[in-house]
């Protein structure tokens, strides 16, 4: 079977209503709340809602809505919800305040995520974001957050990658832990009063649907291995990232993409999986038996300089290179932005470098990250006081003193701006079943700019879903469905048998191999440039990992125990699928933006060239029982607001 | 990266606490590894071990991690009688290889506490810690009903000493550390945060008393001075938090405002 040209699949178009109030934008979510039904609030603690994944979307939703009186039950796959992946953001949080009074504006900061996306988001939800933006930081605040101050006590500001004004809150590098521990405390606060119910060390591995619509999941109970059913009147996901398909990435060892998955699996659209980013600064890679990349936080190239040698396989240590044999490459080519371009073309000029032969270090991927010029300037006590800790976390990881010798740093999968497609209240196609977070598709288009996953998490969990569950909620009778539902016992089944699978091939070769194998296929050829031919010989070679996977895997020990084995094992069997409607999601946008860069479309200089004609639309993809064959429907998107325009950071 | 050559591979001996899920007790076995590079983190070599443990058929070492760059929480064993292993200030993921002679013997055990249940192998349960955040680790605070953010100023200062306490990612090593496996540590840096910061102050009093009856509840024992969790805290937590905690514990329990 040879790969789908895009000629050979089934596209359908019009099918998809994002809900997306008309109008002027900056009244739209107003109208919006105003003109949804409202749930009695003496109605609320008669509706259930399941709420899986307890990080910054999670989390802040679960405590939102039980606050509001509904009931809620709240699944993880770690031993507390603090653990979240949220936890490890380092870097900040945007928010549209212009504290520093430089010039900025819900209008600017919605500007600029649209731009960055490159026009591939929906001008509605960005609009909503940046206006939410401000009621964030003043809930943080209130919750205890410590965000860092100036010296006459007020917030202080930085400025990130893709923007010219400081919005950007950190708490020093651990900026999404104190998020989290903020959230993590309004939720724990609802489990005292007893509205939240918590399932720690619980796996959603099904999402069971009742007449079409979402009404339980099936959990795998992670230490005594029980299957369980769970009954409610609406579902939430919020289980994070997945850009450990490509094994080495910037994310938590345990992020993964099965909940999701499987929701897609039983109906719900999954839009752009291809938009992918490729973070510029993370520790570069070691060793083979590496687990996973290091982030530096992108805030180092406020005060870094990015260079290569200028001479092809400078063998020099850094210090002996003259600074007129040094090539600045993105202040070069980038002059107004320099080495705050948006992440995107950062990662590309990065890789362009190292492919041309002017890459650093035992590998040659690798370029410089360079603090000497800022030590000079500011002296070393004020870097330490802005990175100290990531100085730190460098040094620990490669032995080398930041202080001294440049950083090394290459990019490295980090964040998913795909996920299943969601409309304008965070439903998914199917009725019900809500996505926020990381895990759905909305608003960072085809490039997230540094600081607005926090921001679009919290939007999401604290200020937008719990009034559009509302609406749903006020169209159905609560408390319903009860989990001895014939579809509970049809998915539980469904979910023994994947289980018991694993546990019986007994092969010869580990989850964690196959996995490696799939992660550099798909870094190298469904990574920062992707080409027709290599997709097309990509989903051909991981058709034929999948298959060696279902017949030579080895799985250990028993289903009815704590068996990480058996739950590393499902969810890398989830990435051999997806693996391919990514790759078939990549061929079938035949254009360059934002994070994919089609090599076949770009400038002399390297730069994307998007085709608005033909590719300003959502690609939302249906699961048809055939991986190789899944139906494209095509969400328009307008710009109204924001003029489609060539990205330009020169 | 001068981390990865230069050294060469290294081999070692490692004693490994395996327990069955259920069972009352469990023993170290032995295993070896070798073909470690010294820039491989100590998680990144158990999972070596567990690869040819797979390859044999035996079952695997259950152990727990996932940030693995020190952030989340969730990693954290015993090394050679150290909780989070012999260099100070880090977590077990954090910890490389190259901190082990070549050719070492390597002891491996859970973090060991009345209330660390253990649940596999090295896994414990620590949800203890959860219930007590549960009584008070938080500002009472609707959603919706924030204050405009820069209405309170507060002194860097005192921000940068409650960031110092707020550090803390409840991992466990300071109970695990302690002869009386004492929580007191853990405990100490919430309360001081939210002591220091203004948001903290309407639910000062209930809140440490609410968090101490929790502590004593969970079976966490008493802190006498010994210092150790300090030491192992791999977020420089320190122990002023455990004076600040009974200071404001006392001035509660006698009704101050
Ligand atoms: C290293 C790093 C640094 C970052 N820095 C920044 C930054 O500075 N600024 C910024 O804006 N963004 C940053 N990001 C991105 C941002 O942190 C994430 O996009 C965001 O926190 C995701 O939040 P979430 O709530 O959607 O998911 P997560 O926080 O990942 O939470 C997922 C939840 O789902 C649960 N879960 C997962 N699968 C299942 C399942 N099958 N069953 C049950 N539960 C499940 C997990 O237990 C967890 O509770 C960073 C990301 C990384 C990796
Ligand atoms: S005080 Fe330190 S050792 Fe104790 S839980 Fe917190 S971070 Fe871990
Ligand atoms: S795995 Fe997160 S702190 Fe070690």
């Amino acid at each position: 079977m040879n790969a789908p040209a895009i000629g050979q699949l089934e596209v359908v178009d019009g099918s998809l209503d994002a809900k997306a109030p008309g109008g002027d934008i900056r009244t739209r979510w107003d109208r919006h709340r105003f003109e949804m039904k409202l749930v009695n609030p003496a109605n609320k603690r008669k509706y259930t809602v399941i709420v899986v994944g307890t990080g910054l979307a999670g989390g802040s939703a679960a405590a939102s809505l039980a606050e509001l009186g509904y009931n809620v039950l709240n699944f993880c796959i770690h031993d507390s919800p603090r653990r979240a992946h949220s936890v490890a953001a380092q870097g900040g949080i945007n928010a549209a305040k212009n504290y520093p009074n430089d010039g900025d504006s819900v209008w600017r900061l919605f500007y600029d995520t649209i731009k960055g996306g490159d026009f591939r988001a929906r001008e509605s939800n960005v609009y909503r974001l940046a206006q939410l933006s401000v009621n964030i930081i003043d809930q943080c605040v209130a919750q205890g957050v410590p965000f860092a101050r100036e010296y006459g006590g007020l917030l202080a500001n930085r400025s990130f990658g893709g923007a010219q004004v400081s919005r950007t809150f950190y708490a020093r590098g651990q900026t999404g832990q104190q998020l989290l521990l903020g959230c993590y405390g309004s939720l724990m606060r609802q489990v005292e009063q007893g509205r939240v119910k918590l399932f720690p060390r619980r796996e959603m591995l099904d999402l069971v649907l009742v007449d079409g619509h979402a009404r339980g999941i099936i959990c795998r109970n992670l230490v005594d291995g029980k299957i369980e059913r769970y009954a409610a009147d609406a579902v939430v996901v919020a289980t994070g990232g997945y850009s450990t398909v490509y094994y080495l990435s910037t994310n938590a060892v345990q992020s993964n993409a099965t909940a999701i998955w499987r929701c897609h699996k039983r109906g719900a659209l999954y839009a752009n999986p291809s938009f992918m980013q490729i973070h510029p600064t993370c520790i570069p890679q070691m060793g083979e038996g590496q687990s996973k990349l290091t982030l530096m936080s992108e805030s180092l190239r406020n005060d870094g300089r990015i260079w290569v040698p200028k001479q092809k396989g400078d063998k020099r240590a850094p210090k002996d290179i003259p600074d007129s044999e040094r090539d600045y490459f993105l202040e070069r080519r980038y002059p107004a932005f320099g080495n705050l371009v948006p992440r995107d073309v950062a990662s590309r000029a990065a890789k362009q470098m190292c492919d041309q032969g002017y890459g650093v270090g035992a590998t040659g991927r690798a370029v410089y990250l360079d603090f000497a010029e800022a030590i000079g300037r500011l002296g070393e006590s004020v870097v330490r006081d802005r990175y100290g800790n990531l100085f730190d976390m460098y040094h620990e990881i490669t032995d080398e003193n930041p202080y001294q010798v440049p950083m090394q740093i290459y990019p490295a999968p980090h964040y998913t701006m795909g996920g299943l497609w969601v409309d304008y209240n965070l439903m998914s196609t199917i009725p019900g079943l809500h996505v926020i977070g990381e895990a759905n598709f909305s608003d960072h288009g085809a490039n997230r700019l540094g600081a607005s996953a926090l921001m679009q998490g919290l939007a999401d969990g604290y200020f937008v879903l719990p009034y559009t569950i509302g609406n749903y909620l006020a169209g159905v009778a609560p408390g319903k469905v009860k989990d001895d539902h014939p579809a509970f016992a049809d998915a539980e089944a469904n979910v023994n048998a994947g289980v018991r699978k694993l546990l019986s091939l007994k092969g010869k070769t580990t989850a964690r191999e196959l996995h490696w194998k799939l992660g550099r296929l798909m870094f190298d050829h469904v990574g920062m440039a992707r080409n027709a031919k290599g997709l097309t010989e990509t989903i051909e070679k991981i058709r034929a990992l999948r298959a060696e996977f279902w017949e030579n895997v080895q799985v250990e020990g028993s289903a009815d125990d704590l068996n990480q084995a058996l739950e590393y094992a499902g969810r890398v069997a989830d990435y051999f699928e997806l693996a391919e409607l990514i790759a078939i999601d990549a061929l079938a946008r035949d254009e360059s933006c934002g994070c994919h860069l089609r090599e076949e479309h770009q400038t002399e200089e390297g730069e994307a060239v998007r085709d608005d004609a033909n590719y300003a639309y959502v690609a939302a993809w249906e699961h048809t029982g055939d991986f190789g064959k899944p139906r494209l429907h095509r969400e328009k998107l307008d710009f109204e607001n924001v003029h489609l325009a060539t990205r330009n950071y020169k | 990266m001068s981390a990865q050559n230069g050294t060469g591979l290294r081999s070692y001996k490692l004693k490994v606490w395996r327990q069955p899920r259920g069972a009352a007790g469990g023993k170290l076995v032995d295993y070896e590894v070798s073909g470690i590079d010294p820039g491989m983190s100590f998680l990144e070599m158990v999972d070596q071990l567990n690869e040819s443990l797979l390859k044999r058929g035996e079952e695997p070492v259950a152990i727990e991690s996932d940030c693995r760059e020190g952030i989340c929480g969730t990693c954290g064993v015993v090394i050679d009688g150290m909780a989070h292993g012999p260099i100070p200030n880090i977590t077990t993921c954090s910890l490389r290889m190259r901190s082990f002679p070549n050719g070492a013997t390597i002891t491996v055990e859970p973090f060991r506490a009345k209330a660390f249940p253990i649940i596999k192998d090295l896994i414990v349960d620590r949800s203890a810690m959860d219930r007590i955040q549960r009584r008070g680790g938080y500002v009472s605070v609707n959603a919706g009903s924030a204050p405009e953010a820069n209405a309170t100023p507060i002194a860097r200062d005192v921000q940068e000493s409650a960031m110092d306490s707020a550090a803390c990612i409840q991992c466990g090593a300071c109970v695990a550390a302690c002869p009386n496996a004492a929580a007191h540590l853990f405990v100490g840096a919430r309360v001081r945060q939210f002591a220091l910061l203004p948001q903290g102050h309407p639910e000062r009093n209930e809140r440490v008393l609410a968090m101490v009856e929790q502590m004593d509840a969970e079976g966490f024992g008493d802190c006498s001075n010994h210092g150790e969790c300090e030491a192992a805290c791999p977020k420089s937590i320190s122990i002023e938090n455990i004076a600040t905690m009974r200071r404001e514990y006392m001035r509660a329990a006698v009704g101050k405002r």
